[in-house]
């Protein structure tokens, strides 16, 4: 089993053979006026060859920021993405365009990403156009082929255009855009967060069928960690700009070990109504990422905050075997324990 | 904190006895039917919907993206188009006929007994004033406030709604405040003249969890406090599962199933709502489980099928669905209507291709009880 510690204390990344996309030390800031939002805060991680890697977290936390600087949309202000171990802000602009067919995204808003007044086919066609892909006749025959792939009648739908279709058909349409390229990797920035539940379930079972059929690696970004779950291999959890655990989907949930992530599943709507006791809402709102928190950023929300917590930032360890987290009190059973020794990291 | 409308008030035209303390439910809705004409026909928005709701309690609406939830929430509210729709059926609220009002009749019952929060708050609150003034509007108007008492209550309804520093938001504009902040500032209108009953429309679809968890608790707490009444619009079925006490499930514009919450979670008759709860991912189950999704897509509300509306998805779907249109009816408790032929019962369906595995199962007849609205 490869360990996935590249993030602990600095020391270098231990990427092994498998891994497809590594990124360390990954820093993207934004001026503002005289200050710097502090949008992503030194994230490493890695994803390997085949697995979904779940990136969660709420609203303004980095995600879809860090999403972008994987596919460098956002030059990163400092830190690295690799890509099969060519570092992709080392590449020149030609290079680049040609990684970045292997390494495609998918975005929120399906309605919006399309362009209106294009036929769907064309569409769909258009990475093959742009990369100068194969006759007209095999160009028609993909798009025909990806359209049924991802559930649109090619025959009906073809011709019409966006504002015809439902959000969730036009979700359909644009990850059979993405796919025509013949990417490696998928970026879903999330992509079903405005569809409806129903739709939803429609939508992340096609991509779980996509995956295994084209072989896929993915990260796939929500800030609903029940949907993240369902679909990643692995979840890395963010807040505030920083990676506060990453851990096996299943052992995320069973053994949460930083208490965010403990609040991120009290706030999902469960549909049973046995329930009940299980919410705890998170108080309070994300802080300014102009001016984090010094010490550990989740402490002025956080319902175990130390004096500690305020004057070290808790660095990203090894909590279990592939389970990392940065807290000086993780929690073990689902409880805080605050008289142990602090973060033997610091 | 605020008062009821006190006799100071004197503009009062209506008078509203406190049927919070009679048996009479708050809101009762008879068979309400809205269509739209369009070029393409006539759209069957909401097709003949029957409600109640009690002082003090939640009803939940529950459905897919076009099945009627705001066109059903507008028509109650009264807050329709006036061109090209068509109308029928009654909003009896604490004894009034909302249908048979007049404009200027409405205009004072809203905000002040009922009042709405819509479904996406940019667009709700007006762009270029503060909010409080936008608050404090309704109060002066309502509640016959002088300017600095008015103020005072916007602070302090900031306040209840969870807005740091309210003393200074209350010179904002929307766009200086996030989303979750937004749809606080439209709860804050919401209840500023104290309502006895609230619609909800989504209001939390397009927030994330974290901030949709704390909305809904907040408009469950002020519930509590004040005793008004709320109807929850979602398409979730995991959002109001702990926090209505009924909940209504449409489906192409008709109510399909109709339930206390428990009894429904407990014992779903119609497919539908079985399949809706089985979309929603959960967390308790392992990662890469296959979701129970729901194939293909609601009717068009022009032409709609004929004969149950879901047939064309239901995995039960028989010859009879196809044919004719099952009634609203109850079965066992008088408080759990559906609308299916073949209802679930023990989460197994009583349709004869299914029933194998039923069989074996033993007790899955149902006993039909009285037809409560003919299609
Ligand atoms: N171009 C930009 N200029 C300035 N600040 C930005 C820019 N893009 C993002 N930010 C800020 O960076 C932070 C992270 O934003 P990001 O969009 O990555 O968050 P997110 O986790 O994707 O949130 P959401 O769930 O709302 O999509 C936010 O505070 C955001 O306001
Ligand atoms: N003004 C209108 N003219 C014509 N058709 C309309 C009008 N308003 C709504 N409709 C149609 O009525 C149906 C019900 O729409 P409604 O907005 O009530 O759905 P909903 O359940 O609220 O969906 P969502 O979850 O997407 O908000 C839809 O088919 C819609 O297209
Ligand atoms: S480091 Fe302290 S404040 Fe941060 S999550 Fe852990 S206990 Fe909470
Ligand atoms: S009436 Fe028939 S088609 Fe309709 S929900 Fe019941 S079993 Fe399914
Ligand atoms: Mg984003
Ligand atoms: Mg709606």
């Amino acid at each position: 089993m490869s360990t996935v510690s590249a993030a602990t204390a600095g020391g270098p990344p231990s990427a092994s053979e498998d891994t497809v996309l590594s990124v360390d030390h990954l820093v993207v800031e934004f001026k503002s006026g005289r200050q710097r939002v502090h949008a992503v805060s030194d994230v490493s991680f890695q994803v390997r060859k085949g697995e979904t890697l779940g990136l969660v977290g709420e609203s303004g936390c980095g995600k879809s920021t860090t999403g972008r600087a994987l596919v460098q949309v956002q030059p990163p202000t400092s830190g690295s993405v690799n890509y099969l171990g060519q570092d992709l802000s080392a590449l020149s602009n030609r290079q680049l365009r040609k990684v970045r067919t292997k390494i495609q995204m998918i975005f929120q808003d399906p309605i919006s990403s399309l362009n209106p007044r294009r036929r769907v086919k064309d569409i769909v066609a258009e990475p093959l156009v742009i990369w100068k892909r194969g006759t007209k006749d095999e160009k028609a025959d993909k798009v025909r082929s990806m359209l049924e792939a991802v559930g649109i009648d090619p025959d009906t739908a073809g011709d019409r255009r966006p504002q015809e279709f439902s959000g969730g058909q036009c979700q359909r349409i644009s990850i059979a855009r993405a796919l025509m390229a013949g990417p490696d990797l998928l970026i879903c920035d999330e992509p079903v967060s405005a569809l409806d539940v129903s739709v939803q379930a429609q939508i992340l079972n096609l991509l779980a069928d996509l995956k295994a059929r084209f072989s896929l690696t993915m990260v796939f970004i929500a800030h609903d960690l029940a949907v993240v779950k369902n679909v990643s291999d692995r979840v890395a959890v963010m807040y505030l700009g920083k990676l506060v655990e990453l851990a096996g989907s299943d052992d995320l949930y069973r053994s949460a070990a930083h208490p965010y992530t403990e609040a991120l599943m009290a706030s999902i709507p469960e549909p049973d109504p046995e329930q009940k006791s299980a919410h705890k809402a998170l108080s309070g709102e994300l802080p300014s990422p102009l001016n984090p928190p010094s010490g550990c950023r989740f402490r002025t929300r956080c319902p175990y905050a130390a004096p500690l917590c305020a004057e070290q930032e808790p660095l990203l360890r090894e909590v279990a075997p592939g389970h990392q987290v940065a807290c000086h009190f993780p929690l073990v059973g689902g409880k805080a324990d605050t008289s142990a020794a602090p973060n033997p990291a610091d | 904190m605020i008062g009821r409308r006190g006799p100071q008030n004197g503009k009062r035209a209506l008078e509203f006895p406190d049927v919070g303390e009679s048996d009479e439910p708050l809101l009762v809705v008879e068979n309400l039917h809205t269509s739209f004409r369009t070029g393409r026909g006539t759209v069957h928005a909401v097709d003949g919907v029957s409600l109640t709701v009690a002082a003090g309690t939640t009803l939940g609406i529950v459905g897919e993206s076009g099945s009627g939830k705001t066109v059903l929430a507008r028509s109650i509210m009264g807050l329709l188009p006036v061109r090209d729709v068509i109308k029928s059926g009654t909003v009896h609220f604490a004894g009034h006929d909302l249908t048979a009002m007049e404009p200027d009749q409405l205009r004072e019952i809203w905000g002040a007994e009922l009042s709405m929060i819509f479904q996406d708050p940019m667009t709700a609150l007006n762009p270029v004033k503060r909010i409080g003034i936008q608050i404090t509007e309704s109060l002066r108007l309502h509640l016959d406030m002088d300017r600095k008492e008015a103020d005072a209550t916007a602070v302090e309804l900031l306040r209840s709604v969870g807005i740091p520093s309210p003393e200074q938001r209350v010179r904002w504009y929307p766009f200086q405040l996030s989303g979750g902040m937004r749809q606080r500032v439209m709860i804050a209108i919401a209840l500023a003249c104290a309502p006895r009953l609230i619609m909800a429309d989504e209001p939390t679809t397009g927030l994330d969890v974290t901030v949709q968890a704390q909305i809904l608790d907040l408009l469950g707490k002020l519930q509590r406090e004040r005793h008004m009444a709320v109807i929850l619009v979602t398409h979730d079925l995991g959002v109001v599962a702990d926090r209505a006490d009924e909940i209504v499930v449409m489906y192409a514009g008709r109510v399909v199933e109709r339930a206390p919450t428990r009894t429904l979670f407990a014992e779903t008759h119609m497919p539908y709502t079985r399949a809706l709860m089985e979309s929603i991912p959960r967390l308790a189950d392992p990662s890469g489980t296959r979701l129970q999704a729901i194939p293909g897509r609601p009717p068009d509300l022009i032409h709609p099928p004929k004969g149950c509306r879901f047939a064309p998805r239901c995995a039960f779907a028989q010859d009879k669905c196809r044919e004719s249109d099952p009634p609203l009816r109850t079965a066992g408790s008088p408080d759990h209507l559906f609308a299916c032929w073949f209802p679930l019962v023990h989460g197994t369906s009583t349709a004869p291709s299914a029933s194998a595995s039923a069989s074996a199962a033993g007790d899955t007849t149902i006993d039909p009880g009285p037809v409560v609205q003919s299609p």
